[in-house]
């Protein structure tokens, strides 16, 4: 039997399929059987929100303590000749790695740079 | 487009706020051990008299959001802005009781608390999305500002376009760098203030005035 922890990459693609609950649970489901994260592109504010508040409500003594979840800075993308005009330049999200908060420590992060020490045990 | 939809949602929050005629809510956010509750019994015992509620060193002291009504303050130049304060616990990803029993509560204790601050983080996200008009964003001036709570309960408020103050606190101490928060949101203004001296908090209010009135 493989030892070790589970990396889910999950694609821009697949994300984009998903409403803002179903990406909720997938990442929670995924992150409290102890595997980690990474989605291709971040997710918006509204998540971001959203998964804090259902993080909130499954976390238990002796059990899941919550996650630990790192991004790159938010870069703002070209909104176009429009966009410029009014001032609308939308932020883009970034690639995120978010695991269970008593396996994953970030050891180092930069603008273009995570580093990240995941434990196996839990 | 971005513009449109940024007037329309002004539009709409004041027409909600004026038809509900409802005084406007001042969130106090920020990571926990900030000093949040600190500054709001500042800000309520200057101008009410009274406090929100206790503190102490343990982090998630506050695990309920708690308001208090009908705060009406004057800035220099006459202008006044009234809201009700609502008091929020120390937004976080992770809770472990664990962290409680270092400073000396039993394990009952320390698991009752840590139940109650994951109910009261869950708590100020969902006022934050649904029933806050402005935030002042507390942050303990000694630590790294860059902490990912912090640069995503920003972007967040960001999103919902609230105006924001941040508050650069505990100046009293001697490791506190205002300047590296204005470094790290230079998108927002930066207040260093004291609220346990109560230092600089005439331009706090000043500030208030003129970004939530």
């Amino acid at each position: 039997m493989i030892q070790g922890v589970q990396i889910d990459l999950i694609s821009a693609e697949r994300l984009d399929k998903l409403t803002m609950m179903e990406k909720i649970h997938l990442i929670l489901d995924e992150v409290m059987e102890g595997n980690i994260v990474v989605l291709e592109k971040g997710l918006a504010p509204e998540e971001q929100s959203k998964l804090i508040e259902v993080t909130m409500r499954e976390i238990s003594p002796d059990g899941f303590a919550g996650i630990e979840m790192e991004t790159y800075p938010v870069k703002e993308a070209q909104g176009g000749f429009l966009g410029k005009l009014f001032g609308g330049r939308r932020p883009e999200t970034r690639l995120t790695v978010i695991g269970p908060a008593n396996q994953l420590k970030t050891l180092r992060k930069d603008k273009d740079l995570i580093s990240a020490w995941v434990s196996s045990s839990r | 487009m971005a513009f449109f939809v940024n007037t329309r949602k002004k539009i709409s929050r004041f027409l909600k706020a004026f038809f509900r005629k409802r005084t406007s809510r001042l969130g106090i956010y920020g990571p926990p051990n900030a000093g949040k509750t600190t500054l709001a019994n500042r800000i309520v015992r200057d101008w009410v008299g009274d406090a929100v509620g206790p503190v102490s060193e343990i982090p998630h002291e506050t695990r309920r959001v708690r308001r208090k009504e009908n705060i009406t303050i004057t800035g220099q130049n006459g202008s006044s802005v009234t809201f009700d304060i609502v008091d929020t616990p120390g937004v976080t990803t992770k809770i472990d009781y664990n962290e409680f029993m270092e400073y000396g509560l039993e394990k009952e204790e320390a698991i009752k608390r840590a139940r109650e601050a994951t109910e009261g983080v869950a708590e100020a996200m969902h006022w934050l999305r649904e029933d806050i008009d402005g935030v002042i964003y507390v942050l303990d001036a000694t630590q790294d500002p860059f902490q990912q709570v912090n640069i995503m309960l920003v972007g967040i408020i960001e999103s919902r376009n609230l105006p924001v103050l941040i508050v650069a606190n505990k100046t009293d101490l001697p490791d506190a760098s205002p300047a590296r928060i204005k470094s790290a949101f230079p998108q927002h203004p930066v207040i260093p203030v004291s609220g346990l001296e109560g230092t600089n908090v005439e331009e706090l209010y000043e500030k208030m005035t003129e970004y939530f009135g």
